[in-house]
C-alpha cells in the first residue's frame, strides 16, 4: 500500500507545482485608479483608509465603491471618469462588486455600521426602503442637488440617500428571433402567460435582483395584491426561466445579446439603444424590442455607508457621482437617465430608446411594507 | 537508622485487597530480594515505596523521614523498571543524567558523572547512541546507571532480569550484584526466581511473610 | 500525588474554553434569543413552506441513506473479505473522496451528468451517494471483517445458499454498523449544505438552505434561527433513536480478531469481485474525471481557455463577474493556514488538558465535539448575528472566518493527538518523576513530546478542511475576500457560459490541493511512528 501512496502523493506534487506555475502568469486585472501624479491631500476630519499605490511609492488616500454586478469595474468611460475624479482630488476609488442589487443589500444589511466599503452605488427604490430600516447609510446632502429633479428627491425626504439614475425596467425582446418563426411578439403582461409563448422568458429573482424585483412589483401593479399569485403561477406553467441576476439573464440567456436559447429577458427600456450602440458591425435600427406594457420605473441612488471611516472623502465622490461629468457618461454605460438634468443624453439614446409614457409604480409605503411578504410568497411559488 | 521502613502498608483495588499490614525495614547498605508469586503484590509495594500508588494506610519512612504524603520526586527513591523506561527522545546519555539535570548539577558535572556510571555499568562510550538500538541487556544497564546517578536513598528494582535469555540472565545477575554492592546502596529487588535472588541479594523475604 | 498541579491544567485548559465560550456558545445562546424573539417562531411554524422544506429535507436524506447502503454493502464486502490488486488503491480512492469539499463534490456531479439531470434530485442524490460511500465501506466493511468466516461456512454446510447466508446469518450481525453507517450518512445528507447549493435548482431548499436565504438574502435572522434549532431537535431525535437502536442490535460476536483476505477462488467468484470491485472504482472515479474533462469543455469548443483564462471572468467588457478566481486562491490559502495555526493552538492545549485532567477532561472534550454536532452553517449564522456589537465589532476583522474554520476543525485535531497522549504508559511519566522531576516537569518530559506528530496529521487535515469549509464562509465572508468554495459556487451558477468551465477548472484545482494535503498528512502520520521503548533479546 505505501507504494501506492507515493505515486499518489507524487501526482499530486506535479499537479500543485502545474497550479503554481500557472498562476505566476496572471498579475493582470488590477482595478486600481492610475495614481501617477495625485496630489497628496491633507488630512482629513476622520481616519482615512489608505490605498498604496501600484509601485508602492507615497500612500493615497482611497475610498470603496460598493456596487452591483452591472457596473463596469474597468475600460469604459465610466471608469476614466473615475479616474478624473482621483486626478482632482487624489482620492483612489476602488469598486467592489457585491452580485446583483438584492445580494448587494442583503450583505448591507448585515454589515451595517461596520460597511463593506465607503460608498454605496446603486440601490434602488423597491430596495430602499429595506435600505433605511437597517439604517445603511450615513444622511448626506448632496452638492448640486438643485440639479436632481424633486420628484426623485422626494423618494428620500431625509437625504439618507442621493438619486443619481433612473429608467425603466421591461421585458425586452430579440426582434429577429420572432421574425424568424413569423411570430408577433407579445404586447401585454397577459400574453406572457400564453402557451404561443412557452418557454421564451428569462427572468431574475427578486430577492436578489432589482429588476427582478421590480419586474414583480409590475405584476403586482397590473393584477393586484391579491391576484398576481395566480399570474405568476401560470408563468411558471409556461416555462419562465429564473436565474439570479440581471447579467446572467441578459448577457449569457438572453439570445441577442448573450447567444442563449431565451428570446425575452427582463431588462430596461433603454437596453436598445446599447445594442445600438455596440453593434457590431453597425446598425442604425434596434435589434431588440421593449414591451411598454411592463414597464416599471426604477430610481436608483448612491450614498455614504454608515460607519465609514472615511466620511469625507465618500461625500467628496458622492458630489461626484451626481455631477456632471459622470453623469454625462451614465447612458452609455449603464444604460440609464442621468438624475442630473443639466446633461444631455446622447442621440442614440433619444432616437432608440423606449421611454413609456404611463410606466408602472407602487407607492413607497406599500412596498415597503409588503416587500418581505411578497418576495417569500413568490419564492413559494416560483421557486418552491 | 533505617534506611527504608514501611509500616503496616495497606492497599486494595475495586475492593479487592492487594497488601494487608505490609511492614518491612532494611539498614543502609542492604540489598534485600522479595519474593512472592506473580500477582501477589510485590509491584504494589514498590510502587507504594516509590510514592506511584497511594497506600490506603501505613506509612512510608525513608532515612527517618515519613515520606507517605510527599510526591515521589521528593522522595529520593530510585526505581529500575521492569521495562526499563528509558526515555525514547533522549540518547543514552541524555537518559543517565536525566537525575542529575533535575537536581541542579551543571551540564559538564553532569556529563562526566554520566559517563562514570556508564563505564560502571560496564557500556563505556555508549553516551552518544539512541536508546532504541540497545539491546535487552544493554537497555537494562542504562536503566540501572539512570537510576544510580542520582545517587537515592533506596533503590527499587521491578523483576529486572525477567524475561532476559539464560545465559545474559545470569551474566547480568552476577554484575548487578557487583555493581550495587560497589556503590553501597540500599537496594529493593523483587523478583519470582529463587536462584536470582540468592545471587544478588542478601537476604530474602517472602511478601507472603510480612 | 503524582497528579499534574491543578493550575497546570486550568491554564492549559483556559484558551480551548474560552475559546468555545466565546466563539460557539455566545453565539449559540444569540441564535436562541434570535429565536425567541417576536413572532419568529410562530411565523415559522405557519408558514407551509417550512413544513414542505423539513419534508424535502427528511426524504432527500432517507434516500441518500437508502442507496448509499445499498451501493455499498458489496463493496464493503468485499474489501472486507478479498484481496485483490488494487484494494489499497480502492480503499484510498474512497477515502480521498470523503474528504473532498462538498462544492467540488457538486461540480464533479454536475460535469458527470447529462443537462437534462443536472439541478434534479437526482443529481444530489448521486453527489450524497458518492461523497458517503467510503462511510458504508469502511464502517460496514470494518464489521464484516470481524464475523467469522467459520460461520457463514457452517451455515453453508447446514444447506444455506451464498444469498442466504448473507440474509440470514451475516446481516443481521453486521446490523450495528449498518445503523451506524446508515445514520452517519442520513446525518451528512440531511445537513447538506453545500452539494445543495451547486446542484440543486435555484428553488431547492433544505433546512440549512433556508437558514441561509432567510438570514442573507431576506434579513429574517429570527425566521433562519427558528429554523436553526429546528433542525437540531430533529436531529437529535434520530441520533438518539439510532443509538437505541445500535445498542438493542449489537451482539459480543466473541472473536475479535479480524479474519484473513482470501483472494478470491473460482471463475464465478472472481467474476463478481471483480465487477463489484470495477463498478466500485467507476462509480467514484466517474465524476472526477468528468469534472476535470468539462473544464476543458468551453461554450465554442474543446479549448483550455477555461484554465489560461482563469482570472477573467469578463462577461463584457469592464464588466466581471463578481468574484476574481486568483484572488479566491489567495484568499483560500491565507484563509486555510490561518484556521490551522489557530486549530493545531487550541487543539493541542486542549488535547493535553483532556489526558491530563482525568474525568473532568471529558466535559473539554464534549464540549469541543458540540461544534461538529451542529452544522457550520449554525457555526456560520451564529458568529454572524452575534458579532456586530461594539467592542465585540468583529464581523469586519479578517481572522473570523479562519476562527470559524478552526472551530470545525479542533475536534479532528483532538482526536488525531489525543489517543497517543493517552496511550503513553505511565510508568515513563513515573520513571522521570523517581529521578527527581516534578509533575510539571516529568509530564513535559514524557508526555508533551507525543503530541507533535499526530498534531502535524491534525494540521493536514484542518488545512483540508479549511480549504473546503463553505457552509459557515457562506455567511462570513466579505465581497472581496471570498474563497475557492464560494468562488466555485458562483461560477458554476453560469451555465452555459465559459465561467462555468472556469468554476470546473477551479474545483479540479480545489479537489488535487486537498487531496494533496490529505496525502502529505497520511505520510506524515505512517513516515512518523511514536517509538517506545521495545524490549529486545
Amino acid at each position: 500500500m505505501r507504494h501506492h501512496r507515493s505515486h499518489r502523493s507524487f501526482v499530486g506534487l506535479a499537479i500543485a507545482s502545474a497550479v503554481l506555475a500557472a498562476s505566476c502568469g496572471s498579475g493582470d486585472g488590477s482595478d486600481e485608479a492610475s495614481s501617477g501624479d495625485t496630489v497628496a491631500v491633507g488630512a482629513p476630519p476622520n481616519e482615512p483608509r489608505t490605498v498604496t499605490s501600484g509601485d508602492g511609492v507615497e500612500d493615497v488616500s482611497g475610498v470603496t465603491l460598493v456596487t452591483y454586478d452591472s457596473f463596469p469595474e474597468a475600460d469604459t468611460s465610466l471608469n476614466d471618469a473615475l479616474d478624473r475624479f482621483t486626478a482632482a482630488t487624489g482620492i483612489d476609488v476602488q469598486i467592489l462588486v457585491a452580485g446583483d442589487t438584492g445580494t448587494m443589500l442583503s450583505k448591507a444589511a448585515l454589515t451595517a455600521g461596520n460597511p463593506e466599503g465607503d460608498v454605496m452605488w446603486g440601490i434602488d427604490n423597491s430596495f430602499l426602503s429595506r435600505a433605511i430600516d437597517d439604517d445603511i447609510f450615513e444622511p448626506y446632502l448632496v452638492g448640486g442637488i438643485e440639479n436632481i429633479p424633486s420628484e426623485l428627491t422626494e423618494l428620500v425626504p431625509n437625504g439618507e440617500a442621493t438619486p443619481v439614475d433612473f429608467g425603466d425596467v421591461c421585458v425586452n425582446y430579440d426582434i429577429g428571433w420572432f421574425d424568424d418563426r413569423g411570430l408577433e411578439p407579445p404586447s401585454t403582461l397577459d400574453d406572457l402567460i400564453d402557451p404561443a409563448y412557452a418557454g421564451t422568458l428569462v427572468v431574475q429573482n427578486p430577492a436578489t435582483s432589482s429588476p427582478g424585483l421590480a419586474f414583480l412589483l409590475a405584476t403586482i401593479d397590473e393584477y393586484g395584491t391579491d391576484g398576481w399569485q395566480a399570474y405568476w403561477q401560470a408563468l411558471g406553467d409556461n416555462g419562465v426561466e429564473v436565474v439570479e441576476s440581471w447579467t446572467q439573464a441578459y448577457y449569457e440567456r438572453f439570445t441577442w445579446a448573450g447567444g442563449g436559447p431565451t428570446p425575452m429577458v427582463v431588462s430596461y427600456g433603454s437596453s436598445p439603444p446599447a445594442e445600438v450602440i455596440f453593434a457590431d458591425p453597425a446598425r442604425d435600427d434596434a435589434p431588440t424590442g421593449v414591451i411598454a406594457d411592463t414597464c416599471f420605473r426604477q430610481v436608483e441612488f448612491a450614498g455614504v455607508l454608515r460607519g465609514t471611516p472615511a466620511t469625507a472623502e465618500a461625500r467628496q465622490l458622492v458630489d461626484f457621482l451626481a455631477g456632471a461629468d459622470f453623469q454625462n457618461e451614465l447612458a452609455l454605460n449603464l444604460f440609464v437617465y442621468p438624475a442630473n438634468t443639466t446633461v444631455e443624453l446622447p442621440q442614440e439614446f433619444t432616437d432608440h430608446a423606449v421611454v413609456p409614457d404611463d410606466p408602472r409604480s407602487l407607492d413607497p409605503v406599500v412596498i415597503d411594507e409588503n416587500r418581505s411578504a411578497w418576495i417569500d410568497e413568490w419564492t413559494e411559488l416560483v421557486l418552491g | 537508622m533505617s534506611a527504608l521502613e514501611v509500616i503496616d502498608v495497606g492497599v486494595a483495588f475495586d475492593g479487592v485487597t492487594v497488601l494487608d499490614d505490609v511492614s518491612l525495614a532494611m539498614v543502609s547498605g542492604d540489598i534485600t530480594a522479595l519474593l512472592g508469586p506473580s500477582g501477589s503484590g510485590k509491584s504494589t509495594l514498590l510502587r507504594v515505596i516509590a510514592g506511584i500508588i497511594r497506600p490506603d494506610r501505613g506509612s512510608i519512612l525513608i532515612d527517618g523521614i515519613d515520606v507517605t504524603t510527599s510526591p515521589t520526586h521528593r522522595r529520593r527513591v530510585g526505581m529500575v523498571f521492569q521495562d526499563n523506561q528509558l526515555f525514547p527522545h533522549r540518547s543514552v546519555i541524555e537518559n543517565v543524567a536525566f537525575g542529575l539535570k533535575m537536581a541542579g548539577v551543571d551540564r559538564t558535572s553532569r556529563q562526566a558523572r554520566s559517563a562514570d556510571w556508564l563505564d560502571h555499568v560496564g557500556l563505556h562510550g555508549f553516551g552518544p547512541r539512541t536508546v532504541t538500538e540497545l539491546s535487552g541487556g544493554e537497555a537494562k544497564r542504562v536503566a540501572l546507571a539512570r537510576t544510580l546517578a542520582t545517587e537515592p536513598a533506596v533503590v527499587l528494582l521491578d523483576e529486572p532480569l525477567t524475561g532476559l535469555d539464560r545465559e545474559l540472565h545470569d551474566h547480568l545477575a552476577g554484575e548487578l550484584s557487583t555493581i550495587l554492592r560497589a556503590a553501597g546502596t540500599t537496594a529493593l529487588l523483587v523478583t519470582h526466581d529463587p536462584e536470582e535472588a540468592a545471587t544478588v541479594a542478601d537476604r530474602s523475604i517472602h511478601l507472603a511473610d510480612l | 500525588m503524582n497528579r499534574l498541579p491543578r493550575s497546570v491544567v486550568a491554564a492549559l485548559a483556559a484558551v480551548p474554553a474560552a475559546a468555545l465560550a466565546v466563539f460557539f456558545v455566545w453565539p449559540f445562546a444569540t441564535i436562541v434569543s434570535e429565536a425567541l424573539s417576536g413572532a419568529a417562531i410562530r411565523d415559522t411554524v405557519t408558514r407551509r413552506s417550512t413544513w414542505e422544506i423539513v419534508w424535502f429535507t427528511s426524504w432527500q436524506a432517507l434516500l441518500s441513506t437508502i442507496v448509499t447502503i445499498v451501493i455499498g454493502l458489496a463493496p464493503a464486502a468485499v474489501v472486507a473479505r478479498f484481496d485483490f490488486p488494487g484494494r489499497g488503491v480502492l480503499v484510498g480512492l474512497l477515502t480521498a473522496v470523503f474528504v473532498l469539499p462538498t462544492v467540488v463534490m457538486g461540480a464533479a456531479i454536475l460535469a458527470l451528468l447529462p443537462d437534462a439531470l443536472d439541478r434534479t434530485v437526482l443529481a444530489i442524490v448521486a453527489a450524497h451517494v458518492v461523497f458517503n460511500l467510503a462511510v458504508v465501506v469502511r464502517l460496514v466493511g470494518a464489521m464484516w471483517e470481524l464475523l467469522p468466516t467459520d460461520m457463514e461456512a457452517a451455515a453453508a454446510t447446514l444447506g444455506a445458499s451464498r444469498w442466504r447466508v448473507f440474509t440470514d446469518v451475516s446481516l443481521p450481525l453486521i446490523r450495528p454498523a449498518l445503523t451506524a453507517a446508515a445514520t452517519v450518512v442520513f446525518l451528512f445528507s440531511f445537513t447538506s449544505f453545500g452539494v445543495i447549493r451547486v446542484v440543486g435548482a435555484t428553488g431547492t431548499r433544505t433546512i440549512e438552505v433556508e437558514v441561509w436565504r432567510r438570514a442573507t438574502q431576506l434579513g429574517d435572522l429570527g425566521g433562519a434561527a427558528v429554523l436553526t434549532l429546528l433542525q437540531l431537535a430533529l436531529l437529535g431525535v434520530v441520533v438518539a433513536w439510532s443509538t437505541t437502536l445500535q445498542r438493542r442490535h449489537s451482539r459480543a460476536l466473541g472473536l475479535r480478531l479480524r479474519s484473513p483476505r482470501r483472494v478470491p477462488s473460482g471463475r464465478s467468484e472472481q467474476r463478481v469481485v471483480t465487477a463489484i470491485v470495477v463498478g466500485t472504482f467507476a462509480v467514484v472515479a466517474a465524476p472526477l474525471a468528468a469534472l476535470v474533462i468539462r473544464s476543458f469543455s468551453t461554450p465554442t469548443g474543446w479549448s483550455t481557455a477555461a484554465w489560461t483564462d482563469l482570472g477573467r471572468t469578463e462577461i463584457r467588457p469592464g464588466l466581471r463577474v463578481g468574484v476574481d478566481p486568483w484572488n479566491a486562491v489567495v484568499n483560500s490559502l491565507t484563509t486555510a493556514v490561518w484556521a490551522t495555526t489557530f486549530a493545531v493552538t487550541i487543539g493541542a492545549l486542549a488535547s493535553l488538558a483532556i489526558a491530563a485532567a482525568g474525568q473532568a477532561g471529558r466535559f473539554l472534550d464534549a464540549g469541543l465535539m458540540l461544534p461538529l454536532g451542529t452544522s457550520a452553517v449554525t457555526i456560520g449564522f451564529g458568529m454572524l448575528i452575534t458579532f456586530d456589537v461594539a467592542p465585540f465589532d468583529w464581523r469586519a476583522s479578517w481572522w473570523l472566518v479562519p476562527v470559524g474554520h478552526a472551530l470545525v476543525a479542533v475536534p479532528f485535531v483532538v482526536r488525531a493527538t489525543l489517543g497517543v497522549l493517552r496511550s503513553v504508559d505511565p510508568d515513563l511519566t513515573a520513571a522521570a518523576a523517581t529521578l527527581g522531576a516534578s509533575p510539571t516537569r516529568a509530564w513535559y518530559e514524557t508526555v508533551v513530546p507525543y503530541l507533535w506528530r499526530p498534531l502535524a496529521a491534525g494540521a493536514g487535515l484542518a488545512t483540508a478542511i479549511s480549504l473546503g469549509e463553505f457552509g459557515a464562509t457562506s455567511f462570513l465572508s466579505r465581497s472581496g475576500g471570498e474563497t475557492m468554495p464560494i468562488a466555485i459556487e458562483r461560477l458554476l451558477g453560469r451555465t452555459g457560459s465559459i465561467l462555468q468551465a472556469q468554476g470546473y477548472a477551479l474545483a479540479t484545482m480545489l479537489a488535487a490541493v486537498t487531496v494533496l494535503v490529505v496525502v502529505l498528512t497520511d505520510r506524515v502520520q505512517s513516515f512518523t511512528r511514536p517509538t517506545t521503548s521495545r524490549r529486545r533479546g
